[in-house]
């Protein structure tokens, strides 16, 4: 078990998840610089949140073309695990990587809170040690992460349970962003990509207030 | 040769900045005012190209990079 956090210029989270990989999980991670062309030996992949190339453009737009991405997409197919993080979220939906969109949120703020999310979906490799419902309270911090698809889109996606992460209560008071269907975090088809705003890695030891996002790591990295 | 180019959110899309501005100018007495929106504009400039190169290029950057197709739609002008 070998994990790779990807760092783009501007990336901020980096830290924190080499943090809770190491030492919180005694897994073997390294920081990989967005130059580099191979991942072959990793099992599990992070991109971490941050202002990749200032957010210029649109966030995520130009560090979906950094070499490494190649790289992702191709360890993508192999059906390697693959996170990403607020900004990693961003850049995996500009990629391509999974659907949709995200848009600047409802109220035009930067939004820097806790949240509580649900877990819609646990049969996946990212949210197996969690019940289905269970509400986690994890961090968000952005401007960007109102979720948008058409609604063709968004139809399939609830077919294939590609919702795993819902902003709760989703009401005007639980969802902060305006995402659709107060959607905090989805994966591809073939569920091994995920998706989501608020930051796990940021509420993985009790000192920081909360541990819910550990088992995030903890089902990715196949710990038991 | 200079591309001068207009992104928009598409039709349906949320646009919170267009939605602000709007009631902010209904509300100082521009009633007549029934949508805002916002988008982006950008300018290109080439060398050593023609205007059909110049066109073909600035579709295919807007495509590539400059607008996400899930969200924006856009459209440009090639100026000499």
């Amino acid at each position: 078990m070998r994990a790779a956090v990807i760092v783009f210029p501007g990336s901020n989270c980096d830290h924190d998840a080499y943090h809770v990989i190491k030492k919180r999980l005694g897994v073997h991670v390294d920081f990989v610089w967005h130059t580099e062309k191979d991942l072959s030996r990793y099992t599990a992949i992070i991109l971490p949140g941050g202002f990749s190339y200032g957010d210029y453009l649109r966030a995520g737009a130009i560090a979906r073309f950094s070499p490494v991405m190649d790289a992702v997409i191709d360890s993508a197919k192999k059906g390697k695990s693959i996170i990403g993080i607020c900004n990693g979220f961003q850049i995996l939906v500009e990629s391509g990587l999974l659907p949709g969109a995200l848009i600047t949120n409802r109220n035009l703020k930067f939004l820097s809170r806790d949240v509580m999310i649900r877990v819609e979906n646990n049969e996946s490799v990212f949210t197996s040690k969690y019940t289905k419902g269970a509400v986690l309270r994890l961090p968000i911090a952005h401007k960007q992460g109102n979720f948008f698809a058409s609604p063709d889109t968004v139809k399939k996606m609830e077919d294939q349970n590609q919702i795993v992460f819902t902003y709760h209560p989703e009401d005007d008071k639980g969802n902060p962003n305006g995402s659709l269907k107060s959607i905090a975090g989805i994966m591809n088809e073939q569920g091994n990509i995920l998706g989501m705003m608020p930051h796990p890695e940021r509420a993985s030891e009790s000192i920081l207030g909360s541990s819910d996002g550990l088992k995030i790591f903890e089902s990715m990295l196949g710990i038991s | 040769m200079k591309a001068k180019i207009y992104l928009t959110y598409k039709e349906g899309i949320l646009d919170p900045e267009g939605n602000v501005v709007k009631r902010a100018l209904n509300a100082i007495g521009f009633n007549s005012v029934e949508k805002v929106q916002f988008g982006k504009y950008i300018e290109m400039t080439f060398s050593n190209v023609t205007r059909e190169e110049a066109k073909k290029l600035t579709d295919e950057a807007c495509r590539k990079l400059l607008a996400n197709p899930n969200t924006q739609s856009y459209h440009f002008e090639v100026v000499e």
